[in-house]
């Protein structure tokens, strides 16, 4: 069919709920990927706000009290040699599953401008890319042959926002974001569970409606108004189908529930878990409150644990159920936190936004684990060996996943952008993480 | 307290500003005949035959949607469907220019062209974002004329605080000369600048090559100003790039003297100049460009209809650059008030204005029309960057100055992300993702279940009871009230009876069958496209 702009879509594309948005502007080339990947899922913890390296993975205790502040003992992890907060003794114990990278840098202090370098893993100017998950969407969703009936890229439970995080590609590949409270015992996951609307009363709205929708059974035959009618049929099979029940812990054993934590954070992980499980290839946790300026440390001392709690039961989780090899786990923020505490007024010990140098975590989809990529220097203030850029990392991930990094995006005024930068593009480069990679 | 002089003086202005934004001449029917003339002869020339006129009900609830993003209330609808004037649709129109949501409206698009967002790729900063917001919708609000208001943006120098316009400039993502350049072509010429050659974008880029920018002791101020220091040379050389007019004129740059001047006044006096507006007008109200897209002006995309670009574009220098008199023009034209119901000859017309094109409404428009209803807001704030952003709880979506405070519902319904000025970042496409929002969200039904009055509920308080006590209205009367405030028509008979037959057959005790009326009628397609 033909929409008023004169583009032809398939009634898949319309049905696409795969695509929260509705059609592919630009070229008509296929999103095909250049050759299978070991990964086919990714599960970003989005660190929302810039957590401190040095409190979480890169721990100088070395450096003085201005630096370590309260954290002053980091602790041995099953891998031996490395070391990491000592707040995250159960992240600890699964080193050997995931690869810390001290070495992430990009300058920028400012978080709008670094969660787009962070997220898209292009560097500043000229059109607003697409973030990875819109990639990811763009190159294992409904382009590429996806069919279930949950959205390809899901986020729980805002957008990250900052920018719009499918740039120029537009709405079809932008996150579906959950809204709702993951750890809420029925989590509302917007369009799709809903408290208190039986099945029974379900089917007689859908009734109701079709005999109330006078108007539009006068446009019989408009696109507009049949496309709309296609994207409810779509809804329906979400609705009133068992898709949407994955979103439901309620059957999952209490005692994981309980090592995930009982936070909104640990639902999500376990949720994620469970989505990837489904075939979902994206799926972000938007982790927020870690833009901690002031009141730092008190607030690190719950956030770190929930937070240890949550990742290393998905990581052990993800292993446990054969899904570790094929899920890569990402995380980080758009930046680190100052090394050196500010301890005067008005912060009174906080710590500020760090890009020149701080520390990401990747795991499984082919990502080896128990390894160290890189070194900040002796007080964490300096790269001191090996410079990971987010497009090195990311490119990384395109690579495990199967997407060419070269591969062109789809793009409004039909302009040829690629998946990832290059030093073509004037770009430096660290090289991607070959050094994990298998 | 005022005293006598104070308030005089404000009474003064208050008329002064008044009459600026007087309608010089009331309606323009002959004006408005001739785009049908212009029309129809380009339908009959391709044997397409156009349809009805829409009916009262129609005209009443698109005029508000397409002038003010705003549905009429109950009892806007019930006046207007109870007039028998013969001038009534005429009357409206101009009633609608007076009310302050015609300038909201109308900011909202312009600040999607101007990419007015505090963030990235923009990054105005909050403070920037409410004084350039302020002034856009001061311009339209007063009818500022429309050449005035490009000068004021291309030529303006001064505080991104005090002196508004001046952060055009800022609300780049890049601010070399040859990306200003670009987005000035987009702007003001609905050109696009990636197919010109290098010679052209250079030497319009030139009159954008002494713009200074510089900061000042408080936070996020900047000063935008014309920098006689700077030059413009092509890369690796000193050799000065000559300004070049896109008509291939070429300028003389002068010592001292601001080359945006010369620019700017070649620009509004340029057929392209009023030719991109009354076409971006035509599409905004019309859902298609003259030419189309409409920001796609060059020589091998030509308009559907050449005429009508051109006679809307000459109106438009003989009215002084008024653009509520095209926005006059074409609503008062049979051309705009045709049903957007088809006809056996012109269902697959989708260029040539034969029928009112359906459109999803705007997701500002579709959740401001539900609060509307509902009786209920939205929340929206933003604690990045400082200083926060907090907006008032009653305050309308539309009425959003910055397009980095934004929310899933928008996110979800295509509201633009203001990183490129082009018209095509708004998509209006529906999804399966937005009718599973509408058919099923928890954000959705609770607003249904917020206004008791519209699902027909009241409090009655007897003198002896401490308790007041529900009563239900008729439900004839709660069925016509929900039509009216959520369709802006009455319904039918056959619609009456099929809720009726719901209230009493669902098996639903009465609020939850009126909520579920409400909720159908939300659902309808009737509802959420503007036809």
């Amino acid at each position: 069919m033909t929409m008023n702009n004169g583009m032809n879509i398939s009634r898949r594309d319309a049905m696409g709920l795969a695509a929260a948005g509705g059609l592919v502007l630009g070229s008509p080339m296929h999103a095909s990927a250049v050759k299978a990947g070991k990964a086919k899922a990714v599960i970003q913890i989005w660190m929302w706000g810039g957590p401190s390296h040095l409190d979480t993975f890169d721990p100088k205790p070395e450096a003085g009290v201005e630096y370590y502040g309260p954290y002053a003992s980091p602790i041995e992890t099953n891998v031996s040699g490395i070391r990491i907060g000592q707040k995250l003794p159960l992240l600890a114990k699964q080193a050997d599953k995931y690869s810390i990278i001290r070495s992430m840098t990009h300058g920028i202090n400012a978080h709008e401008t670094a969660s787009y370098v962070t997220q898209t893993g292009r560097p500043v100017g000229g059109d607003v890319y697409p973030c990875t998950g819109a990639v990811v969407s763009r190159f294992k969703g409904v382009d590429a042959g996806y069919t279930g009936l949950l959205p390809p890229y899901i986020v729980m439970t805002k957008p990250q926002g900052r920018f719009s995080e499918s740039g120029f590609m537009g709405l079809r590949y932008k996150p579906f974001a959950t809204g709702g409270k993951p750890s809420a015992p029925v989590f509302s996951v917007e369009g799709v569970i809903q408290q208190g609307i039986t099945e029974a009363r379900q089917k007689g709205r859908r009734e109701l409606l079709s005999s109330l929708d006078t108007y539009g059974s006068k446009l019989e035959g408009n696109t507009q108004f049949n496309h709309m009618n296609l994207c409810k049929e779509q809804a329906y099979e979400l609705i009133l189908g068992d898709a949407g029940k994955v979103f439901d812990v309620k059957n999952e054993d209490p005692k994981l529930r309980e090592r995930y934590g009982k936070s909104d954070f640990g639902a999500s992980c376990l949720i994620a878990r469970k989505l990837v499980e489904a075939g979902v290839p994206y799926v972000t946790i938007n982790y927020q409150g870690w833009d901690t300026h002031k009141k730092h440390f008190d607030i690190m001392n719950n956030k770190l644990t929930e937070m240890d709690r949550g990742f290393s039961t998905l990581l052990d989780d993800l292993q446990q159920h054969g899904l570790l090899d094929s899920t890569i786990v990402w995380w980080g923020g758009e930046f680190g936190r100052s090394p050196k505490i500010q301890w005067e007024a008005p912060w009174n010990g906080g710590r500020s936004h760090y890009g020149k140098c701080f520390s990401h975590v990747i795991a499984g989809g082919g990502f080896q684990g128990g390894q160290v990529i890189g070194a900040s220097n002796e007080n964490g203030m300096e790269v001191a060996d090996r410079p990971v850029y987010p497009w090195d990392l990311i490119g990384s991930i395109y690579e495990q996943l199967g997407i060419d990094p070269n591969a062109q995006l789809p793009h409004p005024q039909g302009l040829d952008v690629r998946v990832c930068p290059t030093e073509a593009d004037g770009v430096t480069m660290g090289g991607r993480l070959r050094e994990i990679m298998s | 307290m005022m005293n006598f002089k104070t308030s005089v003086f404000i009474w003064v202005l208050a008329v002064l500003c008044g009459a600026g934004r007087q309608s010089v001449c009331a309606a323009e029917p002959a004006a408005s005949e001739m785009v049908d003339r212009l029309v129809d002869s380009k339908l009959d020339e391709l044997g397409i035959p156009p349809s009805d006129i829409c009916s009262d009900e129609v005209f009443l609830r698109r005029v508000y949607l397409d002038m003010l993003g705003t549905l009429p209330t109950p009892q806007e609808a019930r006046k207007f469907l109870s007039s028998n004037v013969a001038n009534r649709r005429e009357q409206l129109i101009e009633t609608l220019f007076e009310r302050p949501e015609f300038a909201d409206y109308w900011a909202l698009k312009w600040c999607d062209l101007l990419r007015v967002k505090a963030e990235f790729p923009s990054k105005l900063w909050p403070n920037a974002v409410q004084a350039y917001y302020r002034w856009v919708r001061t311009a339209l609000y007063e009818n500022l004329p429309y050449d005035e208001f490009a000068q004021a943006l291309l030529t303006s120098n001064g505080s991104n605080f005090r002196e508004a316009p001046v952060n055009f400039y800022r609300a780049m993502p890049e601010r070399e000369p040859k990306a200003i350049a670009g987005i000035v072509a987009l702007t003001f010429m609905g050109t696009r600048t990636d197919q010109w050659d290098e010679k052209k974008l250079m030497g319009l880029a030139a009159f954008f090559g002494q713009i200074g920018y510089k900061g000042t002791a408080e936070w996020k101020e900047e000063i935008v100003f014309y920098d006689s220091t700077k030059s413009f040379c092509y890369p690796g050389t000193e050799k000065v790039v000559v300004p070049q007019l896109p008509d291939g004129t070429t300028v003389e740059l002068v010592d001292h003297i601001d080359p945006r001047i010369a620019f700017a006044d070649w620009l509004v006096n340029s057929e392209v100049f009023s030719d991109n507006i009354v076409n971006r007008i035509w599409y905004w109200l019309l859902g298609r460009g003259i030419i189309h897209e409409p920001d796609d002006i060059r020589s091998d995309n030509p308009p559907q209809n050449a005429a009508l670009v051109s006679f809307l574009s000459q109106e438009l220098v003989s009215s002084g650059y008024d653009l509520r008199h095209i926005y006059r023009i074409i609503l008062n034209s049979k051309t705009y008030q045709r049903a957007s119901i088809h006809n056996e000859g012109n269902l697959t017309d989708e260029e040539n204005f034969s029928r009112y094109y359906t459109r999803r409404l705007d997701a500002e428009v579709l959740i401001d029309a539900i609060c509307q209803i509902t009786k209920t807001t939205e929340t929206y704030s933003s604690d990045i960057p400082e200083p926060f952003t907090f907006i008032p709880e009653n305050q309308r979506s539309v009425r959003l100055s910055d397009g980095s405070i934004t929310s899933p519902f928008l996110d979800l319904y295509g509201r633009p992300s203001r990183d490129t000025g082009y018209l095509s970042e708004r998509n209006n496409t529906p999804s399966a993702a937005q009718k599973l929002h509408l058919l099923n969200s928890t954000h959705i039904q609770q607003k249904i279940q917020q206004n008791k009055a519209l699902l027909g509920m009241s409090y009655n308080k007897p003198k002896n009871k401490k308790k007041p006590q529900t009563k239900w209205g008729e439900p004839q009367e709660v069925i016509e009230r929900m039509y009216l405030t959520i369709l802006s028509r009455y319904p039918t008979e056959k619609e009456t009876e099929t809720a009726i037959a719901y209230i009493r057959e669902s098996g639903l005790n009465r609020y939850d069958s009126a909520v579920d009326l409400v909720w159908a009628l939300l659902n309808t397609n009737e509802f959420i496209f503007k036809h």
